[in-house]
């Protein structure tokens, strides 16, 4: 397995677990509270609806010249990866709260129950499940189909988000309960620096540039990135106790 | 016409999400790495440095929102007005 596939490989996991991990949350809040049967129908539909997506675009991507691809494909893998390094770096520093699963748990388990129940084939779990597996799926269904039709092979990027899916749902059937302790930033973070990584080779391959040492560039591209979004993570956290000082000198400058 | 309008900014905000100076930066960059590399340099150069000012820039735009959004929630409470949303 070369660098690039284990890289493929890894991303794909990663955003899949993480994705797979917040779907889970949905699923078992309407399943335990209302029906598991109309949850699972909405599971069982969504998955359908994704393996649809990825079977009809997957062909149609690869088809592409690569050079038209890879800058199409690079620059919005570029785009997104930069969204969720962004997000992941102001978790991590603090700016912005934390993806809390219980606490996620709780308000679907009470708006679940606040809907009333019905008889028979539940609607409210249906859509809700439906919708939670449709929404956190196309996320990783992009990132299957994008990081898989540039390296030719949409069937290493599928097993890798099908392995990642038979991950946490085994542990979600051990656990019985929404898995809390997932480092779900952590992974956020290994997962945008990835994509960041990647889509920045590859839009600039396909724009015509030539890496120096070719794929090997992704050695320093990947470690780059990280320490670069470290640093950032770093300076937000020291800012912070910065302002936080200052505000408490205020506050005592004010009482006296 | 409201649903092909209701598909093309749910197709946006997936793909661009909340941040499009990032997105329209990222394409730019991309332009100057192609214009570069077709009169003859090596191009590769453009988009780290590229990439670098766009997260920072991003991160600076977003982390300003978050001080703005904290001071009126801070002020609202020493007011004693109740904040809409979750914030």
């Amino acid at each position: 397995m070369s660098g690039a596939e284990i890289g493929l490989a890894l991303s794909v996991f990663l955003a899949c677990a993480v994705e797979a991990v917040e779907a889970l949350t949905i699923v078992l809040a309407v399943g335990t509270t209302r029906s598991w049967s109309s949850a699972l129908s909405g599971v069982g539909a969504a998955t359908l609806a994704l393996a649809v997506i990825v079977l009809a675009l997957g062909p149609a991507l690869t088809s592409l010249p690569i050079d038209a691809l890879r800058v199409v494909v690079g620059g919005l893998l570029l785009v997104f990866g930069l969204q969720w390094l962004r997000k992941a770096i102001l978790r991590a520093s603090g700016l912005k709260a934390k993806h809390d699963e219980v606490e996620i748990y709780a308000e679907e388990t009470e708006a679940a129950r606040a809907a009333g129940l019905a008889v028979g084939f539940d609607g409210y779990s249906f859509t809700i499940a439906f919708k939670g597996v449709l929404l956190e799926g196309l996320e990783v269904a992009f990132i299957v189909l994008t990081f898989g039709a540039n390296q030719h092979d949409v069937g290493l990027a599928a097993a890798a988000a099908g392995v990642a899916l038979l991950v946490v749902v085994l542990a979600g059937v051990a656990a019985r309960a929404p898995l809390a302790r997932v480092p779900e930033n952590t992974m956020k973070f290994a997962v945008g620096v990835m994509l960041s990584s990647f889509g920045m080779f590859w839009g600039a391959e396909g724009a015509g540039a030539s890496w120096p040492g070719g794929d090997a560039a992704l050695l320093a591209l990947v470690p780059g990135i990280l320490l670069v979004a470290v640093g950032m993570v770093w300076s937000l956290q020291r800012l912070g106790r910065q302002g936080a000082a200052a505000d408490g000198a205020d506050r005592v400058r004010v009482r006296a | 016409m409201r649903r092909v309008r209701a598909v093309l900014l749910g197709v946006w905000d997936f793909v661009v999400g909340d941040d499009w100076r990032t997105a329209v930066g990222v394409v730019l960059a991309l332009a100057l790495t192609a214009v570069v590399a077709s009169a003859g340099g090596s191009g590769w150069w453009v988009m780290p440095p590229a990439v670098l000012l766009l997260l920072g820039l991003s991160i600076r735009r977003a982390a300003g929102e978050g001080v703005r959004s904290g001071r009126r929630r801070a002020g609202e409470a020493l007011h004693g007005r109740r904040s809409v949303g979750r914030g």
